[in-house]
């Protein structure tokens, strides 16, 4: 199988301010991409979980090792990535679907053509009756899901989405992995997903990445498949009770808190 | 029980004692601050408490509204507009010379022609100032040298470099509104947040994309707000602007009257001022929630 991206060595050092050594963000990442896999980064705060994502998305550009989208490497941000943003990434003069189809008006799509597929996605994400609605008006988890319909209108391969559920309830945030899980086997877009969340990283991915700080690299790889359990079984509740699953939680749990004893 | 509740605070209205400090509505008090303001006036010249060269009764400065405003005079050609079998026989006085809505036209025409040269220049130049390094490096210097300078002290200079003519008056109220204007817009650029730029970009968006589509309208509010902030400077500096050789508008009016000492046009002059600047006020904020209904909410 061929990778649709692939980080080859990747390195990020961000030159310090007031002259000293500079700060290693990342270093030495490998990582391919294979089509339909989702994968999740797990990590403390400051491992460089969202460096690495925004490398991705092209806004920033790494400062050793190669990035490459289809064997041609990343410059810059583009329609080929989705971005879903932790939140404040909307925008409030735009309503529920002008939001959602900002990207196909960019590229100078028809209204028609443009809110036909904007419309499409928002039904994807069950929203399609708040198309009319200002953003300002919707609940923080509706909010995200405008987001994730927002990004997947301009049809990327890849969704790089950054603490989507960071900022949501515990509840919301159920709801969300049950519906991005959804939207994700829908679609069958290559997915890179940030959370702070163990049991969230275990439910959703078919590929957890563990990473440690300083300097950010990834530390433990997993290829799990909870979520395809989840596919049959439609309980997430269940599964997420299972023994395998807690076993799992309780190693990676212990991989991220050693790691802090180490310290 | 009625005074309970206008006194009353909000809290206590509210039922929410452990509130935010100064939540509840101000409306009914505001009117009731006003009332006491006026029937503390008309008191103090009906117990003749204070000479009315000081202190005109509210009626004397109703009547001179009337007077200068040539309302006997309209009302008859209005009455025979309407084809009564009559004469104009009330003749129009006005004051300097022009009735009342001529001074206030001539302020009106100072004050807006100002402004909107104002927002055409200025907001331009501030969103040059937050998007680009070098326009920030020239502009900021002489905006804010200039900006604390009270209009009064570059008056002359207004006058020995465009002479007493309108374009002098409509220069000095435009540096008013200008500083005002060029920082809030400056302002503006910096609200927008860095995902909704990022958001942008990773849908394809072009530089100048980001910044027609993103940036400026981010900035919309922090625009608005300082279009309100700039035409009340644009207020306070008429006044200064009509002092040299202007001869019709509210400030001739005022300073014609204060010679005179004709305490009562000064009043009104004053009170035309405050109503015209309110009811500006009040529509730029009908605007605002219009254009810009999110503001505070996103």
């Amino acid at each position: 199988m061929t990778a649709i991206l692939s980080l080859k060595d990747l390195g990020m050092v961000f030159a310090s301010t007031t002259g000293g050594a500079g700060v290693t963000a990342l270093e030495g990442v490998n990582l391919e991409f294979q089509p339909e896999e989702f994968v999740v980064a797990l990590g403390a705060s400051g491992c460089g979980k969202t460096t690495l994502l925004n490398v991705m998305a092209g806004f920033l550009q790494p400062t050793s090792g190669a990035i490459l989208l289809h064997d041609s490497p990343i410059t810059g941000p583009g329609r080929d990535r989705g971005v879903v943003f932790q939140k404040h990434a909307l925008y409030p003069w735009l309503n529920v679907i002008e939001n959602t189809a900002f990207g196909l008006k960019l590229q100078g799509v028809s209204a028609a053509e443009r809110n036909a597929t904007a419309e499409a996605n928002l039904d994807l994400v069950g929203l399609s009756e708040f198309k009319s609605h200002p953003i300002y008006q919707l609940s923080g988890g509706m909010q995200q899901r405008v987001g994730l319909a927002r990004a997947l209108t301009t049809n990327p391969e890849i969704l790089l989405m950054d603490e989507p559920l960071g900022a949501l309830d515990a509840f919301t945030r159920e709801t969300m992995q049950e519906l991005i899980l959804r939207v994700w086997s829908k679609t069958k877009k290559v997915v890179f997903f940030i959370t702070h969340s163990v049991e969230e990283a275990l439910f959703m991915a078919t590929r957890l990445i563990v990473m440690s700080p300083r300097p950010g690299r990834i530390t433990h790889e997993y290829d799990l498949d909870f979520c395809r359990r989840f596919f049959e079984l439609g309980d997430a509740r269940k599964i997420k009770a299972d023994p395998d699953f807690i076993k799992m939680r309780e190693e990676v749990l212990s991989i991220i808190y050693g790691e802090e004893i180490q310290e | 029980m009625a005074l309970a509740r206008l006194f009353g605070n909000g809290q206590q209205e509210t039922n929410d004692p452990y509130g935010a400090p100064g939540s509840g509505n101000s409306t009914y008090i505001s009117v009731v601050t006003i009332v006491v303001i006026l029937l503390g006036w008309w008191l103090a010249t009906e117990l003749e408490l204070v000479r009315a060269l000081f202190l005109p009764s509210p009626g004397l400065v109703f009547s001179k509204f009337l007077k200068i405003a040539c309302y006997d005079h309209y009302m008859e050609a209005f009455l025979v507009f309407l084809g009564a079998q009559a004469e104009v026989v009330a003749e129009c006085e006005g004051f300097s010379e022009n009735p009342l809505h001529m001074h206030i036209l001539w302020s009106l025409y100072r004050v807006f022609s100002s402004f909107l040269l104002a927002v055409v220049t200025a907001i331009p130049i501030g969103i040059a100032m937050g998007m680009n390094r070098v326009a920030r490096g020239v502009f900021d210097p002489p905006i804010e040298f200039y900006r604390p300078i009270p209009p009064l002290a570059y008056l002359p200079l207004t006058i020995i470099w465009f002479g007493i003519g309108d374009f002098g008056k409509i220069f000095l109220i435009y540096l008013a509104c200008f500083a005002p204007l060029a920082i809030s817009a400056r302002a503006g650029v910096r609200s927008c947040s860095i995902e909704q730029i990022h958001a942008a970009y990773s849908m394809g968006a072009s530089r100048h994309q980001v910044l027609w589509h993103v940036v400026l309208k981010a900035a919309l509010p922090e625009i608005l707000t300082g279009m309100r902030i700039a035409i009340a400077f644009g207020w306070t500096t008429l006044v200064a602007a009509e002092m040299v050789a202007a001869k019709a508008g509210i400030g001739v009016m005022v300073l014609n009257a204060a010679r005179f000492l004709a305490t009562d046009i000064v009043f009104l002059g004053i009170v035309v001022i405050g109503l015209i600047a309110f009811f500006f006020d009040v529509l730029m904020r009908k605007v605002e929630r219009l254009l810009v209904p999110w503001k505070g909410k996103a």
